[in-house]
């Protein structure tokens, strides 16, 4: 069920679209990464992590990747959808 | 101070006020003047029915026992948010391609649409549900308790049973009233999507307000907030790493597995568009709905009285500080997280056991023959509707029988890990098209086995439903089988262990099946379809009916009527509604009436299954699939015969054209025969005639002169009688008259007689003979033979246009018979010429010689009565000719010599 390969160089446009499917596709595995990297903290003898420093990490990054959500999924548009689900260039 | 009448007032016109938006949401709809109720906003919002009651008091709850740890079960959701090109998106397109109901529709149909499967997924799904609703019910009588406690005014506290009973009443009755108003789970409940996202809004208001209340009411701003937390009992960032990590993923799972999320997120969701703004939209919601759990928590620990149920700081901080206006919105929020998703989760379980369940029960019950589209409508209503109570009464039941109590939290993590037992079996559809049915129901009856043993009925408590031998030494004493250290994996957080053995075992089995079983046709068919689903179907059809259907419709009727009858068609029917143009409304009567059109040119199975592609937005069955292919197989077989009858057409026109040319060149011989015949008669006896004038009329002839007219005109009668002998021989033999005298004599004899008889061997022509067949013996008419022989001979010597003429006679005797060649070393015959030597009177360019064209006619006749042949022999070095005398008529030599 190959479909037959699509041209090697695309418009503009669809290429961008393409790189931003990529980036939307990157985004969640770099959220899960940072959502995970407090449990590193180790904090120094004594003087523990404070959770409120936790919140001030979280919160901010939570903030950012809707943001970058947000600037992503603008080109990702699905009425220019070409259906190129898979197998893109 | 706010009475509990107060808030039960505030409480009954809310619920009036929700009842009122739902309704009207529903006529907008039914309208079609709703076009703000199809917004990304509104999809958004719907989707917070994530958030329940229990993260709307049970977070700030959780974060006073365990600190940050309840952020996992927002985290888990924003990945997969902002992840939705992954997921997401491809559930959706599935979703509305193939007209999925539920999770279970969406995991039975991507299975060949197993009903054991869906039966197994409803039923895990009714488990996982229930303790869920009870939650619900549990956290709204708690509230309303825990208000009333404050009411010094209030006479009598109400029970918490006949509480939990109003809500749930009122709850089904509100289902009931705005989910079941259309059979069709695609048609959106637009009333019910809107009440939530209206609730949706109260419920993050309500948390906002208490948290800003409580960091700049209370705290006094943000920098004492954060000393505060930082003096408080969860100052410290001490989480456990498999809890992180676990839960995250947990909610994850859960988030896309949940029966009423899918409900809000595929099947009810309008556009697929609106997944890019809920993407953001949805964890930015998340955040601000876990911004001030923190701060609310710490207050409370440190403000309220120690031994304060942490689940309900949300209420009892504003009701400690006298603000009961603040209560009661804070009330109104978290009423609003318990009814939102009472109600959703309400809608979603109960299509599915009506899908699932009831139905199929009542159609097996009536025999499977369902009479009428209409009985079967109300039916499936009943159903519907019968679920909705009966869930929401199991729910009750299951509060009433646990008693409440525990912490809110942890039944909900319990109910989570039994949803995303779904994970791998839909994962696995949607991604892998070697996923068959046997794994997914391997894979997720073991899941589901180990998440019941594991985590759901010790969730219970120890001695309640298993005995505490069990915990302690395992089962029949099996200590590898302890229901908290599965194979030995002792010392685990008994989520985290639950969640871990069961999606393993669940994702190891399911894969390994079906790696191991093969998969049915339909399965196949269904896999290829989920996993291409957007190869497959492009930009999803949009669910409205309207004039664009009507477009699609034309242009497909047109590529298979052709343009001018389609029109003509649209427009009658057009007329007939009393629209102007071509594009009639999609009335049922018009679309039969396009399929009858249609299936004329392309079948019936193939109209319908085309009809209904672009009408119904419906995926073609396989029975249709299975008809189109018989019907296709027919005109094959149709075509093939078809074309067999070209072939055999053109043959026939082949030979026709033959026959023709073969008419046309004896039509210009009979012309030329005739004018040949009446040159050929009219010469002798023009000179017959001159010279018997001359000899009657001229006087003084002398007698040399006489003797030499007289010579003329013998000759010249001659001729006339030799033509008219050759024509009565051939009319003779052509008419089967001639009888013949069979003789037997020896070749050499019968060829020696005719070279002498044609005028012998001269200088001028030389005759060469090859073969010792000559010797054979012939038995037949020797004298006719002699005659063709003595034809050729002549012939050979009249026509041969070559210097030094020479003829070959070769006689070889061959399975065919005896065969004797007569070749010359003229230039032959021309090609075109060929066909028409045998023929009578016919006369090979013009020859100077005599004879009138019957020669050959008149030896091809000869040896049909020998029952031999004479043929041209085309390629030789001359013109050649072949005479065949049958087998039986030759002798062997020394028979006769004898």
């Amino acid at each position: 069920m190959r479909e037959t390969p699509g041209p090697v160089f695309l418009e503009r446009r669809t290429y961008r679209r393409r790189r931003m499917a990529d980036a939307a596709r990157m985004l969640p595995i770099l959220g899960g990464a940072l959502f995970l990297l407090p449990l590193l903290w180790e904090g120094k003898p004594g003087e523990p992590v404070r959770t409120s420093m936790v919140m001030f990490y979280l919160f901010p990054v939570w903030l950012l990747l809707a943001v970058t959500s947000v600037l992503i999924s603008r080109h990702l548009r699905s009425d220019t959808d070409n259906g190129g689900g898979h197998g893109d260039h | 101070m706010a009475t509990l009448n107060v808030l039960v007032l505030v409480c009954l016109l809310y619920v009036a006020f929700l009842f009122a938006v739902a309704f009207g949401a529903d006529r907008a709809a039914r309208r079609g003047r709703g076009t703000w109720l199809r917004s990304p906003v509104v999809y958004t919002l719907s989707l917070s029915i994530y958030c329940t009651a229990w993260t709307f008091y049970g977070a700030v709850g959780s974060a006073a026992r365990s600190g940050l740890e309840f952020l996992t079960i927002y985290l888990g959701p924003t990945l997969v948010m902002i992840g939705w090109w992954w997921t997401l998106r491809k559930m959706v397109r599935v979703g509305r391609s193939q007209r999925i109901t539920s999770i279970a529709d969406l995991i039975s149909s991507r299975y060949g649409k197993s009903n054991l499967l869906a039966v197994l997924v409803t039923l895990l799904a009714v488990i996982g549900t229930t303790p869920y609703i009870a939650l619900q019910l549990q956290s709204v009588t708690l509230s309303f308790s825990t208000f009333a406690a404050h009411d010094a005014s209030a006479a009598e506290l109400p029970t918490l049973q006949s509480t939990a009973f109003w809500v749930a009443l009122g709850l089904a009755l509100f289902t009931i009233l705005f989910g079941t108003r259309n059979l069709d789970a695609n048609e959106r409940h637009h009333g019910v999507v809107m009440a939530i996202a209206v609730e949706a809004v109260v419920k993050l208001a309500a948390l906002l307000a208490v948290g800003i209340f409580v960091v700049w009411g209370l705290a006094g701003g943000i920098g004492p907030t954060l000393d505060r937390i930082d003096a408080s009992p969860i100052a410290t960032w001490d989480q456990s790493g498999g809890r992180w990590i676990g839960l995250t993923m947990l909610s994850a799972a859960a988030f896309l597995c949940l029966p009423r999320m899918f409900q809000v997120m595929v099947v009810e969701n309008e556009d697929e568009d609106h997944l890019r703004t809920a993407a953001w939209a949805f964890p930015g919601y998340l955040m601000l709905m876990s911004l001030f759990v923190v701060p609310i928590a710490v207050v409370g620990l440190d403000i309220l009285p120690p031994g304060s149920n942490p689940d309900m700081f949300v209420l009892t901080l504003p009701l400690q500080e006298g603000r009961d206006w603040l209560a009661i919105l804070s009330f109104i929020g978290g009423f609003s997280s318990a009814t939102s998703m009472v109600i959703v989760a309400a809608i979603a379980v109960s299509t599915m056991v009506s899908n699932h369940v009831v139905m199929p029960v009542w159609l097996w019950s009536t025999g499977g023959t369902a009479m009428m589209s209409g009985d079967v409508r109300h039916v499936a209503l009943l159903a519907r509707r019968l679920s909705i109570g009966g869930i929401v009464l199991l729910g009750y039941l299951y509060f009433q029988i646990s008693g409440g109590g525990t912490a809110l939290a942890a039944i909900g993590l319990v109910s989570f890990a039994g949803v995303a037992q779904f994970l791998p079996a839909l994962l696995g559809g949607l991604f892998w098209r070697g996923a068959n049915r046997t794994g997914a129901l391997a894979g997720l009856g073991v899941g589901a086995t180990v998440w019941l043993y594991c985590l759901f009925l010790p969730s219970f408590g120890p001695s309640m439903i298993l005995p505490q031998t069990v915990f302690d030494h395992g089962p029949f004493g099996l200590g590898w089988l302890r229901p908290q250290a599965l194979f030995g994996a002792v010392g685990m957080d008994p989520l985290v262990h639950a969640v871990m053995w069961s999606m393993m075992l669940n994702t190891a089995v399911f894969v390994m099946v079906s790696v191991m079983t093969f998969p049915r046709p339909v399965e196949r068919l269904q896999g290829a379809q989920f996993v291409n689903v957007f190869q497959h179907s492009g930009t999803a059809p949009g669910w409205s009916g309207g004039l664009a259907q009507s477009e699609d419709l034309l242009i497909m009727s047109q590529r298979i009527m052709g343009g001018a009858q389609a029109q003509a068609l649209f427009s009658s029917a057009a007329k007939r509604q009393g629209l102007a143009g071509y594009l009639p409304e999609p009335t049922p009567e018009f679309l039969q009436e396009l399929e009858r059109e249609l299936s004329g040119s392309v079948g019936a199975a193939t109209a319908h299954a085309m009809i209904s592609q672009i009408v119904g937005g419906a995926t073609v069955s396989v029975e249709d699939l299975m008809a189109v292919a018989d019907e296709t197989a027919q005109i094959m077989e149709y075509s093939s015969q078809l074309e067999a009858k070209t072939q055999e057409q053109e043959r026939t026109a082949r030979q026709l054209r033959e026959a023709y040319q073969k008419l046309t060149q004896l039509s210009v011989q009979k012309d030329a025969f005739l004018s040949q015949i009446s040159h050929e008669l009219r010469t002798p006896m023009t000179s017959i005639r001159a010279f018997s004038e001359i000899l009657r009329d001229t006087e003084g002839l002398s007698s040399e002169e006489k003797g030499k007219y007289a010579t003329i005109i013998h000759d010249e009668a001659i001729r006339l009688t030799r033509l008219l002998d050759d024509l009565l021989d051939l009319s003779v033999l052509e008419h089967g008259q001639v009888v013949l005298n069979i003789h037997s004599g020896r070749l050499r004899d019968l060829l020696d007689r005719a070279v002498g008889a044609a005028g012998g061997e001269t200088d001028m022509f030389k005759i060469e003979r090859h073969g010792s067949e000559e010797e054979l013996w012939l038995t037949t008419d020797l004298d006719r033979l002699a005659q063709v022989f003595i034809n050729l001979i002549s012939n050979a010597r009249k026509y041969c246009d070559a210097g030094k003429p020479v003829l070959t006679i070769t006689a070889k005797l061959e399975t065919a018979g005896l065969v004797i060649d007569f070749t010359d070393n003229g230039s032959g015959i021309p090609t075109d010429q060929q066909s028409v030597i045998f023929e009578k009177f016919s006369r090979i360019g013009h020859t100077k010689a005599g004879g009138a064209g019957l020669g050959l006619a008149i030896c091809r006749e000869i040896m049909a009565r020998l029952r031999g042949e004479i043929i041209y022999l085309p390629g030789q070095s001359g013109a050649s000719f072949r005479v065949i005398l049958p087998s039986e008529t030759v002798s062997v030599p020394h028979v006769a010599s004898a």
